[in-house]
């Protein structure tokens, strides 16, 4: 009766002594996941895990530190004011991003890169939060490269984006907030799937995430078709950025033998100049008012 | 969000030698969404005295309305111009914004009408506290009017670029003993 009570009784110095040995048995996510065992180790143990706040409710939790409408001065800001946006087309995948950090009303940087290189032949986007963003898709990009040692060949933009959605997902409601975009181009051709941190995975042709996403699909849903010529997407990726009046648009295209970086455009000079070096070409309403009044049309009597 | 964050729109008001300054930006936004990249802040009250009204732009209407009105009365009434001295307590008592006017002369009042007599430079908006970075970094005492011209133009450029509700361009008024020198300034269109 004694051993029996010893052994299911929840307090006393014995169950402590078993929790405690517990606890360091299962304390974290082993070494091997991470390295030489290739992450079978996370197969083996499901699902890699953090330690989460020893709060009741974590989101709760993150919710009062990052919610800054109902708090200005919290804690820890989310990145806001963002718009990028990736789309298909006949010569491969067009991925733009914006640049510009803002908290609240200040300015806190115009040079922000919001595309992470997750391989040569794949990219992610950041919207959300920059830090969730950042080490999801690196580890997105571990993972993508242990697939190739293992299968000797490349992981597929489905499949890699897959991965990061049911990872995101095994977090739900946790307070990961992520709006991405993973584009690549594998052997079914050029890729785009969006991915948030609901869980949700989309194949498409078109996609758009961020604050401005609304701006930048308006511009986007206008000039987008199919057998868009690689100039004329890349000037479609500009000016869908220029709505949404960033300091800088960052352009890649992704292409069969992987991603090329284009360029990274200064939003006032396309404004005031467009992308060329003609003076007075630019893309800002005043400028193109002006042009059509300074060189009336003759008409035709 | 406070009021001032809603249409955003800042103005900076600064002394020289026998001149004073004031410059605005030019945008009108609806929060984040940027609207107009014309839209004057600054407004001539007599020929000597300008009043700048950063602020909700339905208001800054209104008000430029109401200073019009009280100025020709004033003006009816006494038979003489207004001093920038009374009517910056006319823009006090009326409860609003900043003023630039001449002796060199600039005052500031908050949104409630709490007067500032300054003897260097004021700023009002939403790049508030970064004009008065700017600008506790660039003027001096006794510029000229050229060298006026360049302190407060460069205090605002770089000011605006560092806020989100303010920018789109810049419009600076130098104002001189027996004239007033008006000069639009292309700035960062994000």
């Amino acid at each position: 009766m004694n051993s029996l009570t010893n052994r299911f009784s929840t307090t006393g110095p014995l169950s402590e002594l078993k929790r405690a040995q517990a606890l360091v048995e299962n304390e974290e996510f082993s070494d091997s996941a991470w390295g030489s065992e290739a992450g079978f180790g996370s197969l083996a143990k499901g699902v890699p895990n953090f330690t989460v706040p020893s709060v009741p409710d974590p989101s709760a939790f993150l919710r009062l530190h990052t919610d800054d409408h109902a708090d200005p001065n919290c804690r820890i800001k989310i990145q806001h004011g963002t718009t990028t946006l990736a789309f298909r087309f006949q010569g491969g995948v067009i991925v733009a991003v914006d640049s510009r950090a803002t908290a609240g009303s200040y300015v806190a940087s115009g040079t922000v890169k919001k595309v992470i290189e997750i391989n040569p032949y794949l990219l992610g986007t950041m919207a959300g939060g920059a830090a969730d963003c950042q080490y999801w898709e690196t580890y997105l990009g571990i993972h993508c490269r242990l697939h190739e040692l293992r299968n000797h060949e490349r992981i597929s933009v489905s499949a890699a984006s897959k991965y990061l959605s049911n990872l995101v997902y095994s977090y739900k409601g946790m307070g990961l907030s992520m709006g991405t975009m993973i584009c690549g181009w594998d052997k079914t051709g050029p890729a785009v799937f969006y991915v948030d941190s609901d869980g949700t995975r989309l194949k498409g042709d078109l996609f758009s995430v961020g604050s401005g996403s609304t701006f930048a699909y308006g511009v986007l849903d206008q000039g987008y078709r199919w057998d868009l010529t690689d100039e004329e997407a890349q000037e479609l990726g500009r000016r869908s950025i220029y709505c949404c009046r960033t300091p800088r648009c960052l352009l890649w295209l992704t292409l069969e033998d992987g991603w090329k970086f284009i360029g990274n455009y200064d939003i006032s000079k396309l404004h005031y100049d467009g992308p060329g070096e003609t003076p007075g070409a630019g893309y800002g309403y005043d400028v193109r008012i002006e042009r059509s009044t300074a060189a009336p049309v003759a008409v035709q009597a | 969000m406070s009021i001032m964050e809603y249409n955003g729109g800042s103005v900076v008001a600064m002394v020289g030698k026998d001149c004073v300054a004031i410059a605005s930006d030019l945008r009108l936004g609806n929060q984040a969404l940027g609207i107009s990249s014309n839209f004057q802040k600054i407004f001539p009250v007599t020929d000597r005295i300008f009043l700048g009204l950063p602020g909700l732009a339905t208001d800054v209407t209104t008000l430029r309305e109401t200073f019009r009105f009280r100025v020709n009365m004033y003006t009816i009434k006494e038979e003489r111009e207004i001093e920038p001295e009374t009517f910056a307590h006319l823009v006090s008592s009326t409860l609003y914004e900043p003023t630039g006017g001449f002796r060199p002369f600039i005052a500031a009042t908050d949104l409630i009408g709490c007067l500032n007599f300054a003897k260097d430079f004021v700023v009002a908006g939403t790049a508030s506290t970064k004009l008065y970075g700017t600008a506790e970094g660039l003027w001096e005492p006794d510029l000229d009017p050229e060298q006026l011209f360049e302190t407060i133009s460069q205090t605002m450029l770089n000011a605006v670029d560092r806020d989100a509700y303010s920018g789109w361009g810049v419009v600076v008024h130098v104002i001189e003993k027996d004239k007033v020198t008006t000069r639009t300034l292309k700035g960062r269109m994000d």
